[in-house]
């Protein structure tokens, strides 16, 4: 007996939805065999992992705060993936928005007026903006592949923060220590409740959301961006400029990166630090695909992403489990999810003996 | 219980192969005798490759048995079917274009022979069967009809004693379709049996010993061409009398539409061909036609006109502007729609939908409002197309890919007419198109000439452009033959000029295929 998968020919609906479900099974029972093994209460740890951390309003709010940079990622990130764009720039997207932003709000520390805050955030924006830029331009005008120029430029963007951050940004009354000044109030982002973290980027996240869905589910630029990902040959054909959407969706995915990275140091943070990210940006390449490039569906993905960083946390503090242990979990979830989508396209079948006869000796003629 | 038919060559008795979602054969039965030369007809989807990858070993049967010359066998891979001295000869040739013909052979022979020991042998087979190729010639420098030699040489090095072809005269000139048969006959009198897979009729009539018809993954009759008519043959193929070639009207020209004019362009591409001073003019009223062999300028002057590579200004006038550097959707905007070459993958998105397919072209005929997809609207012309042109499909939300090749080439074209074009550019609109589907198409074509359009067909198929088109010319190394009225006009005279035969050659083609 030999499993095989065959394609369908056709995305199947129920697969759409049953394999998140399969998926989320097999994590469980991987999960509850491999905690067993290592002598942990299994029920206890995956109580740990996914529900204690949201179990009450205080958890909820730091999964909020958790998702959103890697949600704000993920949608532009999507959008230059529909094209075939292989942004995995995010991350120095991120932190060039971060850094932008804080250049300006360190230095508009007593302006009282609101639009501060506009300006910390569109320094942010136009930072992330501009740093995906680059990657565009080497891709339209040199044709350099866009997959290694964008990690490149992360490696160059967390250096340049690095400097900032221990030398021109550094907060002079800071006893030296890497940081740059606290913000002014009229530069952070309101709190939206009284306990917790969570902040108005939620507002721009939301209107990231209806604006990333309105583009590739409604607009016509998102079915050039479409044609464009899915059939090269045929975009050129009828004229989607490929540069002008290049561009277009390089722009779009590093602005909202940027808005991501200013968003948690003007939201949690407050101040420019070294730790801006723990890789929020490599986070919503994976969320982005989670979400199987749907904007809702990466909504569901970056939670999901946002309650595995938070529970590996709680699991490592309360249970001593090893941080080691609590990645694989989160790995092993990740390619389930993954593996699980191949089913969408293929049928599994099991090929047994009754079928294609192997050997000519051992068929002739039964009939 | 099976009885062996005596003198069979090779035996399929009830051959059944299912894909998800379609039985591509159902209980085929076919026998090929020794030196018996037979014709696989049917349209497109009609199950005939599946059949022949089933022989070749490319792909099992689901249930059925093959006999080869009496002994029940299984056909595991290609490797064993040429050991047993099976030969193929695939629509799309399997060359490498950097090495040269002695080599290319030595590949599939097995690591014991080197290029220098075949080539004796290389030319010996060549000259016996009248098929010249020289050795150290690199692929690429070969025309198509010579690769294609190389292909059957390739095939006769061993001990062969079936030869399957796939549409093998789709990509030659008459004349070099014409010096194949002589070489395949000869093959025939040595004993050596031929499977030949076409849908032209009067190639099966002149060749073929016997013909199988497919349609619909079943055998829909045997018959012996030489005595059928081809409406006989249709009506095997389809079923209906749908098939029936009808004479057609000849159009009134009007005022120019499209006007080229000492169009030269030299290709980036070194093994790509470059075009030298083409004139050409298409008139409001009239089909133009231009033949040629495949890759003789007909991709380039396609990308040219459509607007994906850009000339020189000077060169492209349509209806009086000069085009030459506007984009494709500039131009669509003008009132030209194209029809290109490649169905799937350049004319449609092969995994979006019609819908999405319909507005891929149609975008500037009020189907985007304020930059949104009018969706209903989009799903409305869809349907339309589909209704108008009897395209067969569950609905506009099936996949482009799903289709099978002549319905949506129907698709293609009824999305092109539905925007009511000024000029129509057509490339190769019948390629591998069943016999009634071509029918569909070649209607709408002349009821759009009718309506006024001007229309410009490029195809490599004469018997179509002799059917539709006012005017024909041929391309052949990158020069265009003058246009001649059809009636005026013969194939023998056509198949000279896509040879490469035509007056005022001040500078020679690349090659003349074909020629000696």
């Amino acid at each position: 007996m030999l499993l095989s998968l065959e394609p369908r020919g056709e995305h199947s609906r129920v697969m759409l939805w049953c394999s998140p479900i399969l998926a989320a099974v097999l994590t469980l029972t991987c999960g509850f065999v491999l905690f067993l093994a290592l002598g942990h209460d299994p029920l206890l740890t995956l109580h740990t992992l996914l529900i204690k951390p949201v179990s009450d309003l205080y958890g909820v709010s730091e999964l909020l705060v958790k998702a959103l940079p890697i949600l704000l990622c993920a949608l532009g990130l999507a959008v230059a993936y529909q094209a075939r764009i292989w942004n995995i720039g995010a991350e120095g997207q991120l932190l060039m928005g971060a850094l932008a932003g804080s250049a300006v709000a360190v230095n508009i520390i007593d302006l009282q007026s609101r639009g501060a805050l506009v300006m910390v955030i569109a320094a942010g924006m136009l930072a992330g903006a501009a740093w995906a830029g680059l990657t565009a331009w080497l891709r339209t005008q040199f044709n350099a592949n866009e997959i290694l120029t964008s990690i490149m430029l992360n490696y160059i963007a967390l250096n340049l923060l690095l400097f900032f951050v221990h030398g021109p940004l550094k907060d002079p009354a800071g006893f030296n220590f890497p940081e740059s000044a606290m913000f002014g109030d009229a530069s952070r982002l309101p709190l939206l409740l009284e306990d917790g973290r969570v902040h108005a980027g939620v507002y721009f996240a939301l209107l990231a959301l209806v604006a990333v869905w309105v583009l590739l589910q409604r607009s016509f630029l998102g079915f050039q961006i479409k044609v464009l990902g899915l059939d090269k040959r045929a975009a050129g054909f009828v004229g989607f400029g490929e540069k002008r959407l290049v561009w277009f969706t390089l722009l779009i995915s590093g602005a909202l990166a940027g808005l991501a990275g200013v968003g948690e140091v003007s939201g949690p943070i407050g101040q420019l630090v070294p730790q801006v990210s723990p890789g929020y940006g490599y986070a919503a390449i994976t969320v982005a695909f989670l979400g199987r490039l749907n904007p809702f569906g990466i909504v569901l993905a970056s939670l999901l992403m946002a309650l595995l960083y938070l529970g590996g946390e709680s699991a490592q503090m309360s249970l001593n489990l090893p941080q080691a242990i609590t990645q694989l979990f989160q790995g092993m979830m990740l390619f389930f999810l993954l593996a699980c989508d191949v089913l969408i396209l293929y049928r599994p079948r099991l090929k047994g003996r009754r079928s294609v006869p192997k050997d000519s000796t051992a068929v002739v003629g039964a009939v | 219980m099976h009885n062996p038919a005596p003198g069979a060559r090779l035996q399929l008795r009830g051959i059944t192969k299912h894909y998800p979602g379609c039985l591509a054969n159902d209980r085929i039965d076919l026998t090929i005798a020794a030196g018996e030369i037979q014709a696989l007809l049917g349209e497109n989807g009609a199950g005939k490759s599946t059949l022949m990858k089933i022989i070749y070993g490319v792909t099992q049967a689901d249930a059925g048995h093959i006999l080869w010359e009496g002994r029940e066998v299984s056909m595991r891979n290609p490797a064993q079917a040429r050991a047993m001295g099976i030969g193929m000869v695939f629509q799309h040739f399997s060359l490498f274009e950097t090495l040269t013909v002695a080599q290319n052979i030595a590949l599939a022979m097995g690591p014991q022979c080197t290029p220098q020991q075949l080539e004796p042998r290389i030319r010996e087979v060549s000259a016996r069967y009248g098929m010249s190729v020289q050795p150290q010639r690199l692929v690429h420098s070969l025309s198509i009809g010579e690769r294609q030699r190389v292909e059957i040489i390739r095939c006769l090095m061993q001990d062969i004693r079936l030869l399957i072809l796939d549409e093998p005269t789709s990509v030659l000139t008459p004349q070099e379709a014409e010096e194949l048969f002589v070489t395949l006959r000869h093959l025939a009198s040595e004993g050596c049996s031929i499977l030949f897979i076409s849908h032209k009729l009067a190639e099966v009539r002149a060749l073929c010993h016997s013909a199988t018809v497919l349609r619909g993954g079943r055998v829909s009759g045997h018959c012996q061409p030489a005595q059928c008519t081809d409406a006989e043959l249709a009506r095997l193929m389809i079923g209906e009398i749908a098939a029936s070639i009808e004479p057609h009207t000849k159009g009134v020209a009007g005022e120019v539409m499209l006007d080229v004019a000492g169009l030269t362009w030299a290709n980036p591409d070194p093994f790509g061909c470059s075009l030298q001073q083409l004139d050409l003019q298409v008139r409001r009223g009239e089909i133009v036609g231009i033949a040629g062999v495949a890759g003789n300028g007909q991709d380039e002057l396609l990308a040219l006109l459509s607007g994906e590579q850009r000339c020189a200004p000077g060169h492209l006038r349509f209806a009086g502007t000069e085009v030459s550097s506007l984009r494709p959707d500039a131009r669509r905007a003008l009132g030209l729609a194209f029809v290109p070459a490649d169905r799937l993958g350049h004319g449609a998105v092969p995994d979006m939908s019609l819908a999405d397919n319909a507005l891929l072209t149609s975008f500037q005929q009020g189907l985007v409002h304020h930059g949104l997809v009018r969706r209903s609207k989009v799903v409305a012309l869809a349907e339309a197309i589909i209704a108008r042109f009897g395209v067969k499909t569950p609905g506009p939300h099936a996949a482009a890919r799903s289709l099978s090749g002549g319905n949506l080439q129907k698709f293609i074209l009824g999305r092109e007419i539905l925007q009511q074009p000024r000029l129509l550019i057509a490339a190769h609109p019948t390629w591998g198109v069943d016999v009634g589907a071509a029918a569909t198409i070649h209607r709408a074509l002349l009821a759009l000439r009718d309506t006024g359009a001007a229309i410009l067909v490029i195809s490599e198929d004469l018997d179509e452009l002799f059917q539709i088109s006012d005017r024909l010319g041929a391309l052949c190394g990158g020069r265009l033959s003058a246009l001649k009225d059809t009636a005026a006009s013969t194939p023998v005279e056509v198949g000279g000029w896509m040879a490469g035969r035509f007056s005022a050659i001040d500078t020679p083609p690349t090659y003349a295929p074909g020629s000696h």
